[in-house]
């Protein structure tokens, strides 16, 4: 169990380490599946297999293949990856990576100093405990999730129109 | 070994959390900043996993599903965005509809 | 309380519901939507009115007042949103919503195709609606409400076509101009309130004779700041430069508010509080001083213009001077008899002169006309029925009964100086009326826009014309507004002896000015025009076409020194002061807005950067 955790959050690292610095978008969305697929792995190997299961069929199924989807119907060409490795040169990544170093540091030494001592034996906890609390106490949380996927429905049919439905919205006015 | 301590859980998140924002701060093209933000909400959940287990209470799990049912929504969005910005700017560079200033 | 009077809200209400309507379109309307809203809200009013008249006249005609609510309520001071009918409000509505109406359905015709037929109608509609308050407030907190709304109306219809800049500024100056006067109303009403503790007008006028001896300093100041706000409104000496400016507005407008109906407000004003006049007599005598003045002044002035506009401007103010002339010698109901057919007669001269302009695209100088008379056979009628009636020409037109009646009067008060100015000021308007009428349609066509002029057609142009026409004539005069138990009766009983002597004499005058005038414009002319050119006769021409030098006269008095006073001003070291505040505001905020670049990534940055710093603070900060 151990060793899967480990493994598995090495194999996360590198693969989203090949995601953020990537230049081929499809590439990239592939190493991010790779990424979740570990993650997912990784809460199986805590003891969260209703969570891992989400993770693989939610994260790495759904929304991965939403990206897909969009990256195919732009269909970028051959100069979209030389573009992203113009875009990736050294004086714009090292600042940013500076930076988000030093906050990994702060957390990584926060974590050190607050020792809780717990360990997390690997005890499975089952998705009925999990729906029990979802559809007991938190039932008001699900509602919140549910029109929060509404909002986004809505918003992403209005957003995402095509040009040439909207052009009639900007005619009209008084002089 | 027995077990995991929780601190080491809570590391590798914050390493994924750290180098999703670092993507974010860096990329240029849309789709890799949408990848980042997935990569950041992710491990967002993976923190709440590791502290519920390291609890045992299933609460940690619930609040995974809210975060995935937030990245579901974030990510629809954002793509409908990314669809716009292509139509009408011909590019995916976010520094392209910088013409407002806002 | 009659079932009219439950109605009698409608009458503002309608046209404010079609200024909401058009106002609320945001130009999305199409012209032809404006045009319904627009006309009908009016229409619809004037059905109202005329439902709302019937009732009264075949009751007892008694005034009857309809309190909506409370509108301000401090201490004493609860002034209510209330409505009076009587005879006197109720003759000007007619006028108002009626005339109102007609006018604006010629507008529809006059303004087609133009930009902005929208805000044209929204603003029209808000006029009408703030002239009906004007007439129905049962106090003068609410006459001046309507009294401050019709006059942001005209500012707003005299700048209509705002791309040209003199029409702003004719807005300004009728805006700035007739300010003064509402200025002077309203230390008249704080005046009247802190004495007699009410707005109220039936309670003032009950309350006034009882509180103050005739001729006491108080009411005579009362009467004065009246006088002054009336003077402003109606344009009379001296705060009557602006009305000739403001035939900048497109003709309908003109003829609605600066012929038929605003600039008569303050000959309103001056018959609904006759109480306070009548308790200060020289305050009164001035009103009639005023008015003949203005109506010689204005009468020369009017002979000496070129724009047909122009020279309709001047005889409305001249018009008015009689009816300040009828007030002034306490004859209100001539007053309100001669504002009515006034209304009738003006609104269709206006808008004859609205049809040639249109007809003429848009060519108003007399110079440049001429010879239309075959061209346009409704607009000439319009002109010589109209034209007729405000000469006065005897017997057939509503013009002659009314203004008959107050030369008739001021010669029972006794007040010969008065007559005299009546007399001659009627032998003016004949002499520019018939110029006005030969000048435009008569002799040969003197530019290419008069050549080609296409006469106007349809119900919208034909209706309003043929119906003023008809109530410009003696049919109109027979309409006698029921003012018996509101406005005291006259001096004179036209009954007595001299009334018939004076009636052939004004007759007498006016077609002696008609013929006079035709010999002088149609034989004449070249004689007229050796006069002008030269000598004597060309500094007079002068002299009238700038109706006097009064605008010379107030710019070198008033807008000169104040000028001069705010560039002295403007160098002020105290202001250098507050200058360096704002100029550092303005640095920081130039710096500020270089960070706003429109970069996701940077703000990203700049977040995470401020996250960071907070989350070092907190981990390492004890």
């Amino acid at each position: 169990m151990e060793l899967a955790f480990y493994l598995s959050g090495l194999v996360a690292v590198l693969a989203t380490l090949g995601v953020v610095t990537g230049t081929n978008a499809v590439h990239a969305l592939l190493y991010l599946i790779v990424s979740l697929i570990a993650v997912a792995i990784v809460f199986f190997a805590l003891g969260a297999p209703f969570a891992g299961a989400l993770e693989i069929i939610v994260y790495a199924g759904a929304i991965m293949v939403l990206f897909v989807f969009v990256v195919m119907i732009l269909n970028l060409g051959q100069g979209a990856a030389e573009q992203e490795r113009i875009w990736l040169k050294a004086q714009t990544w090292v600042g940013p990576s500076i930076l988000a170093a030093v906050l990994l540091g702060v957390l990584v030494i926060t974590l050190w100093r607050g020792n809780t001592g717990l360990v997390i034996e690997g005890e499975t906890l089952t998705a009925k405990a999990v729906g029990a609390t979802l559809f007991g106490p938190w039932i008001i949380v699900v509602e919140l999730a549910a029109m929060l996927l509404l909002a986004a429905l809505v918003t992403a049919s209005h957003v995402g129109r095509l040009p040439s439905a909207t052009s009639g919205e900007h005619s009209g006015g008084d002089q | 070994m027995n077990g995991i301590p929780m601190e080491h859980g809570l590391i590798l998140a914050a390493i994924l959390f750290a180098i999703g924002l670092a993507g974010l701060m860096f990329r240029r093209n849309m789709v890799f900043v949408l990848m980042s933000l997935e990569i950041m909400l992710n491990s967002a959940g993976l923190a709440f996993i590791v502290a519920g287990t390291a609890w045992e209470q299933p609460e940690g799990q619930a609040m995974f599903l809210l975060v995935i049912t937030l990245a579901a929504a974030e990510a629809s969005v954002g793509l409908a965005l990314l669809i716009q910005l292509y139509q009408r700017f011909r590019t995916l560079d976010t520094d392209a509809v910088s013409g407002m200033r806002g | 309380m009659g079932v009219s009077m439950s109605y009698l809200p409608l009458t503002f209400l309608l046209p404010l519901l079609g200024t909401f309507i058009l106002a609320l379109s945001r130009g999305h309307m199409s012209e032809r939507g404006s045009v319904w809203v627009g006309v009908s809200s009016v229409g619809l009013a004037a059905l109202v009115t005329a439902f709302i008249t019937i009732q009264f006249m075949s009751g007892d005609q008694s005034a009857q007042t309809l309190t909506l609510w409370t509108w301000i309520s401090v201490g004493n001071f609860t002034p209510t949103i209330g409505l009076a009918l009587d005879g006197l409000s109720i003759t000007m509505l007619g006028i108002i919503t009626g005339v109102g109406f007609l006018i604006h359905l010629f507008a529809a015709w006059y303004m087609r195709g133009e930009e902005g037929i929208t805000r044209f109608f929204a603003y029209m509609n808000l006029f009408v609606f703030s002239m009906v308050l004007l007439v129905l407030g049962d106090n003068l907190m609410l006459l001046f409400l309507g009294w401050e709304g019709v006059g942001i109306c005209s500012y707003l219809l005299i700048g209509y076509y705002y791309r040209d800049s003199a029409n702003g500024a004719a807005a300004f100056k009728a805006f700035l101009i007739t300010r003064i006067g509402d200025v002077f109303l309203a230390i008249g009403l704080f005046l009247i309130f802190a004495e007699l503790g009410t707005l109220n007008i039936a309670a003032i006028l009950e309350q006034a004779p009882a509180h103050w001896a005739t001729g006491d300093s108080l009411v005579r100041w009362a009467a004065l700041m009246f006088l002054g706000g009336a003077l402003g409104k109606s344009a009379q000496l001296p705060l009557h430069t602006w009305l000739a400016d403001a035939m900048a507005g497109p003709t309908p407008v003109s003829a609605l508010i600066h012929a038929a109906t605003m600039v008569t407000a303050g000959v309103y004003l001056i018959a609904r509080m006759h109480g306070i006049f009548d308790l200060a007599p020289d305050v009164l005598h001035l009103v009639g001083v005023i008015g003949a003045a203005t109506l010689l002044m204005a009468g020369f002035a009017a002979l000496a213009q070129t724009d047909i506009k122009r020279i309709l401007a001047y005889s409305t103010m001249s018009q008015i001077g009689y009816m300040f002339l009828a007030l002034g010698v306490g004859a209100y109901d001539s007053a309100i008899f001669h504002l009515m057919t006034h209304a009738f007669f003006k609104a269709l001269l206006f808008l004859s002169a609205g049809a040639v302009i249109v007809s003429c695209h848009h060519e108003q100088d007399m110079r440049k006309l001429g010879g239309l008379w075959r061209r346009l056979p409704l607009a000439y009628m319009g002109f010589i029925v109209g034209g007729a009636a405000l000469s006065a020409l005897p017997l057939v037109t509503a013009g002659f009964y009314s203004k008959d009646d107050i030369l008739w009067q001021s010669l029972a008060a006794d007040q010969k100086g008065l007559l005299l100015a009546g007399l001659v000021g009627a032998l003016l308007t004949s002499l520019y009326t018939v110029r006005l009428i030969i000048g435009t349609f008569h002799g040969e066509m003197k530019s290419d826009h008069a050549r080609n002029a296409e006469p106007g057609r349809g119900l919208q142009h034909g209706l309003p014309l043929i119906l003023l026409a008809v109530l410009s004539t003696f049919i109109g005069a027979m309409i006698h507004p029921p003012l018996s138990g509101v406005l005291p009766a006259s001096p004179g009983e036209s009954t007595e002896a001299g009334h018939t002597a004076l009636e052939l004499i004004a007759a007498g005058t006016a077609i002696a000015g008609i013929a006079l005038a035709a010999w002088l414009f149609l034989r004449k002319r070249e004689a007229l025009a050796r006069l002008v050119s030269g000598g004597p006769g060309a500094s007079l021409w002068t002299l009238w076409n700038q109706a006097w030098g009064f605008d010379l006269l107030f710019d070198r008095l008033l807008v000169r020194p104040f000028r001069i006073l705010v560039f002295i001003l403007r160098r002020d070291i105290i202001d250098a002061l507050f200058g360096l505040v704002a100029s550092i505001t303005k640095g920081l905020n130039a710096g500020l807005t270089r960070t706003q670049t429109g970069r996701v990534r940077t703000y990203a940055t700049s977040m995470v950067l401020g996250a960071t710093v907070v989350l070092i603070f907190l981990a390492f900060g004890q």
